[in-house]
């Protein structure tokens, strides 16, 4: 058996980096090929369009606050919602997720970089191109008047509304140029990850001793390259329709409406737990650490993690419940989406198993993490409500809808980025941020989340379809849409929060040492931020939790796993 | 690309359109909607008890094992996991998967496989960009944005089975207090149907995004009672008057571009892209619910229906005051 070995070292170059001109130092991050700069790069990318996203979300929810309100034009409403959930999709959750991942996993599996840094750059910058191109669209996307416009076609695009006469000029084409790029960029990432993980694992490093951040970040990385595949595809088909005159889904020359859809949830609801999946892989790590105890049922969570991926390639039509798919179509659907909650209900418990016992901190990272479960817990209930196809004829399309994926998006998905952020950013910085703000970002933050999209459900139930841009009075929906807007203003509030804190900290945060949490995986046996190579000599490892068998010598985890 | 005005609450345009009912999931006045309520109450209940148990258990975890003031510095016992505990936690939950998908699959095939009985009404309802045509083959008749069908009496039930077409994009039938959703494609026939055991109108709107005033895509349906509904029917099928006092009228009106887009019976008018106005007036609503159907309004709406309902497929028609009070009088008529 391996012995182990942990060197701790110093930070090595970063010092003197600190002093070269600034054009020397700009120009380094536009060529690097460092994991750790690429991460921060579309972490820092992907934070500049949450801002973006979050304005055109507060734009919509100002115009809904009330009734027939002139704050937008029906034409800027449908922009908005389209460019806001596009944005908040392919151009936050999925690189904020992809830089955590370029920056921890190659640390947590005691690598020195990813398996393929040049494609790692190439990936990041597709992706930003991407980004950049749907917003060239407010430039170039020339509209009904040759001015510049957005697409306004909702993140699915449905066909034909996509086809040149429904949706003429540019804007069409530049959602979908940009999807194409970003989503080769994706598929880069995607690529590089599994490489990453299957080849470059440190010494003694077995698969069934790697983090379960590692483990996760596998599983996401195999999953965008089967999920985006059929994304690319389709939007290749529509731009030989728009522009060869093909008939894909041009429905007037007989192409199929129906199969866009398939194709879009073929890769859509993967999409989901592309996204989520590395949510559960912080929540995986930051659970254990401020409970004090070693993650609950290991071998459990890996296994229900592949299989969610596998069954969350079956049950895509849950989106089509209205299309009017023969019954046992239908019913065949709600078995493999009600059978997907079964991993993930697993999941919630191996947490819970994972606190019963410890002691709990409740450091800012465990709120958003804890909060995380309850919303996680809720969202996936209200998903049980959806995979219930006749209720979902009721509820789908309806603003019950929305408030079901911003429970999972938002009370998931981006209260656990939080968490990654208070939980990692002292290793990228070095400084800790500071926690008093913290918790006011968090309660901020949890108030306006639960204004907004607990009583966002109840216009749903009232039958209030999404994506209207304005409604009449009297029809019982005035109200909860006041308050669903008064909670905005509590989000907004607490994301200004969250970035002052960015900023200050970066500057005046406590110092954080090489490991503040007195956690247990490699990244906190290197300094903060890490040196060049990460780890001046590879280390060497014996079980899941190096850093506990290094501090606990008389009762090392490797006599148990 | 921000408009103007800022936030004007109810200005008008629309103000006075709702019927007042508010059209909940959970009020149901048909079959369907109501199989679907009772299984929407079961999946309810189960996921509210989930819900207590897994988020009763989670608060006692945070309140009991946090960590105390008076701690002592030491680790808990680590505990690596447990394969009965693992096994329960698997084994619940999919036999509770199991009862929710049979007790779904059996809702399913209720609603989606019914046969309809030999005296059903046919309708035929094809979405447009934004508004709805209702054929009635059985009978002749065409009309727009309000479906009026007979009460459906359980004790021999007359339900109306719908044919959903699309003559543009997609879109998607909703009356929530009748039926679930069932979207409207092209190229993709499908069908839904209601039975509506409570004589009143019921409000519904389309439920797919399918362009700028995919808002104002409303619809209602007025459930009459049999003598009302066979009436109603009876002056559908009747002529479009033809007023000798208002021939000016009738005159601009064929004269203009409005015959290529709408249906006018007896008249050339044969557009099918706008609604069929033989009998506009038994109408309540102009413009798919966009506002009520009085004199002024409809005034309003010709001179530019744009003005009303921003980005809606009639274009303004550049009439002359003249021309547009004498066609008004025309369709005044138009019972
Ligand atoms: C380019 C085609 C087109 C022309 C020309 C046109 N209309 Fe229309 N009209 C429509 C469409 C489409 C609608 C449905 C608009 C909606 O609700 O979104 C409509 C709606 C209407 C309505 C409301 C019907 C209802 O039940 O809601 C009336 C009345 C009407 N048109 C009258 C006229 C008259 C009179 C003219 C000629 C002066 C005319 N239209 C010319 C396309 C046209
Ligand atoms: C936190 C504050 C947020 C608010 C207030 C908000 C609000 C909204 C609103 C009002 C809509 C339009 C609903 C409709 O008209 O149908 C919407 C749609 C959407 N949002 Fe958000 N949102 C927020 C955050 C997010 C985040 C973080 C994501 C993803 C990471 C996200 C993803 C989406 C998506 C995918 C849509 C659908 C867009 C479409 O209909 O085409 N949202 N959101
Ligand atoms: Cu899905
Ligand atoms: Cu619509």
């Amino acid at each position: 058996m391996v012995s182990q070995s942990l060197p701790q070292v110093g930070a090595l170059g970063s010092e003197r980096a600190r002093q070269k001109p600034w054009t020397e130092r700009a120009h380094e991050w536009v060529v690097t090929v460092d994991h750790k700069k690429l991460g921060l790069m579309y972490i820092f990318y992907a934070l500049v369009f949450l801002v973006i996203g979050g304005v055109e979300a507060t734009l919509m929810r100002i115009q809904l606050a009330v009734p027939n309100a002139h704050f937008v034009s029906p034409e800027a409403f449908n922009e908005l919602f389209t460019m806001h959930g596009t944005t908040m999709i392919f151009f936050v959750a999925m690189p904020i997720l992809f830089g955590f991942a370029n920056y921890l996993v190659p640390l947590m599996i005691g690598a020195q970089d990813m398996a393929f840094p040049r494609l790692n750059a190439f990936s990041f910058w597709m992706t930003a191109f991407g980004g950049l191109l749907l917003y060239f669209s407010f430039i170039g996307g020339s509209g009904v008047y040759g001015a510049g416009s957005a697409p306004s076609v909702g993140w699915w695009a449905y066909a034909p509304l996509t086809a040149k006469a429904f949706s003429p000029g540019h804007s069409t084409d530049y959602w979908t140029l940009a999807l194409l790029v970003s989503g080769i960029g994706s598929i880069g990432a995607g690529v590089n990850l599994v490489a990453t993980v299957l080849c470059m694992r440190c010494r003694g490093m077995t698969l069934g001793k790697m983090p379960l951040l590692a483990w996760l970040n596998l599983v996401m990385g195999g999953m965008v390259l089967a999920g985006i595949s059929p994304l690319t595809a389709a939007q290749l088909m529509l731009c030989v329709d728009r522009y060869l005159g093909g008939h894909f889904f041009d429905t007037q020359a007989g192409g199929s409406a129906v199969m866009w859809m398939h194709f879009f949830w073929v890769f859509g609801h993967p999409e989901v737990y592309i996204l989520v999946i590395p949510a559960f892989a912080f929540a995986s790590e930051i659970i254990p650490v401020f409970s004090r105890k070693a993650i609950f049922g290991y071998p459990v969570m890996v296994a229900a993690t592949v299989a969610i991926a596998f069954v969350s390639f079956s049950v895509w039509a849950h989106h089509m419940f209205a299309v009017g798919l023969p019954s046992y179509g239908n019913a065949f659907f709600v078995l493999t989406s009600m059978v997907v909650g079964v991993p993930t209900g697993i999941k919630i418990f191996n947490w819970l198993g994972t606190m019963w016992g410890g002691k709990i901190i409740f450091a800012t990272p465990m709120l958003f993490c804890i909060g995380f479960l309850f919303q996680f817990l809720i969202g996936g209930l209200t998903g049980i409500m959806l995979a219930a196809a006749p209720f979902d004829w009721q509820l789908n399309d309806s603003y019950f809808i929305v408030a079901h994926f911003h429970y999972i998006i938002v009370g998931g998905i981006l209260f656990t980025i939080f968490a990654a952020f208070y939980y990692w950013y002292p290793k990228f910085i070095g400084r800790l941020m500071d926690e008093r703000l913290g918790k006011w970002h968090f309660w901020l933050f949890l108030i306006g989340f639960h204004l907004t999209f607990d009583f966002m459900h109840i216009p749903g139930i009232l039958g209030m379809p999404r994506r209207i841009y304005t409604y009449e009075p009297g029809r019982g929906w005035g109200i909860w849409n006041l308050i669903v807007t008064f909670g905005v203003a509590f989000q907004v509030a607490a994301m200004l929060v969250f970035v002052v804190n960015l900023v200050r900290s970066y500057y005046k945060g406590k110092p954080a040492g090489n490991d503040p949490w007195d956690a247990w995986t490699l990244e906190w046996s290197t300094s903060s931020p890490p040196p060049e190579y990460n780890f001046a000599v590879p280390p060497v490892v014996k079980s899941r939790r190096p850093l506990w068998d290094l501090k606990h010598p008389e009762d090392p985890d490797w006599q148990y796993e | 690309m921000l408009g103007a005005s800022g936030l004007t609450a109810a200005n008008g345009a629309f103000g006075v359109i709702a019927v007042g009912s508010v059209p909940n999931i959970f009020t149901p006045a048909s079959t369907p909607a109501d199989q679907i309520y009772k299984l929407a109450l079961f999946v309810l209940v189960i996921t509210g008890v989930i819900f207590l148990v897994v988020g009763g258990l989670l608060a006692y975890s945070l309140v009991k094992f946090r960590r105390r003031p008076n701690d002592d510095g030491r680790e808990p016992g680590q505990i690596y996991g447990s394969t009965q505990i693992e096994l329960a936690w698997t084994v619940i939950p999919m036999l509770i998967v199991l009862v929710l998908f049979l007790t779904t699959a059996r809702v399913i095939h209720g609603i989606e496989d019914a046969q309809a009985p030999e005296h059903a009404l046919d309708v035929t309802v094809v979405g447009h960009q934004f508004w709805w045509e209702f054929r009635y083959p059985q009978y002749g008749v065409v009309t727009a944005n309000e479906l009026h069908v007979p009460v459906s009496d359980p004790s021999s039930p007359s339900p109306t089975y719908l044919t959903l077409l699309s003559a543009d994009v997609a879109h998607s039938f909703w009356v929530p207090q009748l039926a679930g959703k069932t979207d409207v494609i092209p190229n993709h026939v499908n069908h839904t149907w209601i039975d509506p055991q409570q004589p009143g109108v019921y409000l519904g709107q389309c439920a797919m995004y399918c362009g700028t005033q995919h808002a104002h895509m409303l619809l209602r349906v007025y459930v009459d009672s049999r003598a009302d509904f066979d009436r109603w029917i009876h002056e559908q099928q009747q002529p479009a008057a033809d007023d000798p006092d208002v021939a000016a009228g009738r005159k601009i009106f064929e004269v203009t571009a409005c015959v290529n887009c709408h249906s006018l019976r007896e008249t050339i008018a044969d557009g099918r892209f706008g609604p069929d106005l033989t009998h506009l007036m038994s109408r309540t609503t102009l413009g798919a619910g966009s506002m009520p159907n009085t004199p002024d309004g409809l005034q309003r709406w010709i001179e530019n229906a744009g003005a009303i309902k921003p980005g809606c497929q009639m274009p303004a028609m550049d009439l002359s005051p003249q021309e547009l009070a004498e066609l008004v009088a025309y369709l005044e008529t138009l019972r």
